[in-house]
């Protein structure tokens, strides 16, 4: 489903942040991708979603190379990829409701659907009470959850989660792997970037492991070793 | 598609609302652009006014000597309003400008004696020209000097008395009309300037909501429509408030400035150019907010 072929990111400055990184995630999979900070976790996901450009090698997504799709057309990629960012990156001027409903808004869905889907998703979630605060009025455990509903309202092919519990308490970051769990269950790939070795081990799926800008472990049911 | 219309409405007038301190600002800065436009233009109207008014109080006149006959003149008048320069000219019998001086000076008997005294008709025929600029005049002095009818004038034309009043009046339009467009190219510049950056600050506030909005797979028009439609309600507002502050303005101030302007009716003239008026506020409010927004987004798009 997606596939790095050779990939080198090199940021100004010199600043190497992947370096010949070559994998293949399949449809349906759980992939965790673990590393300290700055091993280039959080590049490699934003390479899948165009975010950035890699200095060399080719990232593709169902046999498409991502970065040959044109700007105007990378709306429609990103729309088959659905995104948990470490700091939320919820729309601080629409409520939880709208923040969720804007991706379905976004992919021409109709009001019909919108009105029945977003608070069945919240509901999931546990945000159903919550719908109508603001991104600013949630705890940060709330605000994750927010992230994910909207990360898979739209059904996305693939969740990209960056480092979902790096500001979350224990007992948040459980009930976030468990989310992201159930997703996968429901027959959505995830790739779960993260330093968190426990949620890692607890996990028991396939682990590549990033150190120094270079994949040095990649295992099925794998552990945090590093 | 009116789904897709609705959809950004609801989301233009919300963020509006919901970002109304920032909202107020963008309306209070494109107010102020939008009233200096307008004043800039009432400025222009009433200058032009004063000059004209000015301009229609000079003229010269040709007097003909005591024995020109009334076909001379006339022939004489014939040619002069031929040339392009002459915008007006009449002609004073002897009789007339007779009776005019009785009218002016009957209240004064001094100069009454003094013309009874005399006995006959002192006056002189002549022709009263003006011209369609003021630099015209000497143009006519010289037509005049040189004419067929030379022998007929007396000499010297009364232009050369007038000279310094007309040179005067001339350089004063000019300045006027210079300085005019020069002040007002300066002040639309920074204005424009001004509500420029104010959107482009106002649209940076909002740029990790654009970048997201972005990532999760929102096109470039989906995006921007909001905002510019923001921009459109902000310039809209700004249009109307200035459109009543300047009613209320022209309306108050309309009758105190005819005693200063005779003739130059403020009301009626607001009321003569609303919609000339208003289409230049609303274009500039409107152009202005859309431009900003277009411009000041591009950067923010290219996630």
């Amino acid at each position: 489903m997606i596939s790095f072929k050779n990939i080198t990111k090199i940021y100004p400055h010199d600043t190497l942040a992947l370096d010949d990184v070559s994998f293949e995630i399949k449809e349906k999979e759980f992939v965790s991708i673990a590393g300290r900070s700055g091993a280039g976790k959080t590049t490699l996901l934003k390479l899948i979603l165009a975010e950035e450009e890699p200095t060399k090698g080719r990232v593709f997504f169902r046999d498409e190379d991502i970065q040959k799709i044109k700007k105007s057309h990378l709306p429609n990629l990103r729309r088959k990829i659905g995104v948990v960012f470490q700091d939320y990156k919820l729309l601080p001027s629409k409520t939880v409701y709208e923040n969720v409903a804007y991706v379905l808004e976004v992919i021409g869905a109709d009001d019909k659907e919108i009105s029945q889907r977003v608070p069945e998703v919240l509901e999931i979630v546990g945000l159903g009470d919550k719908a109508n605060n603001f991104p600013a009025q949630l705890s940060q455990g709330e605000r994750q959850r927010a992230t994910i509903a909207r990360a898979f309202i739209h059904r996305p092919d693939v969740i990209l989660a960056d480092e979902p519990t790096g500001n979350l308490d224990p007992y948040n970051s459980a009930e976030i792997v468990r989310l992201l769990l159930k997703i996968n269950e429901l027959g959505t790939t995830v790739i779960l970037a993260t330093h968190n070795k426990e949620i890692i081990n607890s996990l028991e799926k396939r682990v590549i492991t990033l150190e120094n800008s270079r994949v040095i472990r990649d295992e099925e049911k794998g552990r945090f070793i590093l | 598609m009116f789904t897709l219309f609705k959809r950004i409405f609801r989301a233009s007038w919300l963020n509006f609302r919901r970002n109304i301190g920032l909202s107020l600002a963008t309306i209070f800065i494109l107010l102020i652009t939008i009233s200096l436009i307008t004043s800039l233009f009432l400025f222009r109207k009433i200058s032009q006014f004063l000059i004209a008014e000015l301009e229609a109080k000079v003229d010269i006149s040709v007097y003909f000597k005591e024995d020109s006959t009334k076909e001379e003149i006339s022939k004489a008048e014939e040619e002069v309003s031929k040339l392009p320069e002459v915008k007006e000219i009449e002609y004073i019998s002897r009789e007339m400008a007779h009776e005019k001086f009785l009218q002016k000076h009957k209240d004064n008997p001094l100069l009454m004696a003094s013309l009874q005294e005399l006995g006959e008709n002192p006056f002189l025929a002549s022709l009263n020209i003006k011209a369609q600029k003021p630099e015209q005049y000497e143009t006519l002095a010289n037509f005049l000097e040189n004419s067929d009818f030379k022998n007929l004038i007396e000499q010297p034309i009364d232009y050369y008395q007038r000279k310094p009043i007309i040179d005067k009046l001339s350089s004063i339009t000019s300045v006027i009309n210079k300085a005019g467009i020069g002040i007002s190219i300066i002040l639309i510049t920074i204005s424009f300037l001004v509500a420029f950056n104010t959107i482009r600050l106002a649209i940076f506030n909002q740029r990790e909501e654009i970048s997201i909005m972005r990532l999760v797979g929102a096109s470039n028009w989906f995006i921007r429509a909001p905002f510019l439609i923001q921009g459109i309600i902000s310039g809209f507002f700004a249009t109307l408030i200035t459109v009543l502050t300047f009613f209320l303005i022209c309306w108050g101030l309309g009758p105190k400035m005819e005693i200063f302007l005779p003739g130059f009716n403020l009301q009626n003239f607001f009321f003569q150019n609303f919609w000339t008026l208003f289409s230049i506020q609303l274009l500039t409010g409107l152009g202005l907010s859309i431009f900003s927004s277009l411009i000041a987004m591009r950067r923010y798009l290219k996630v």
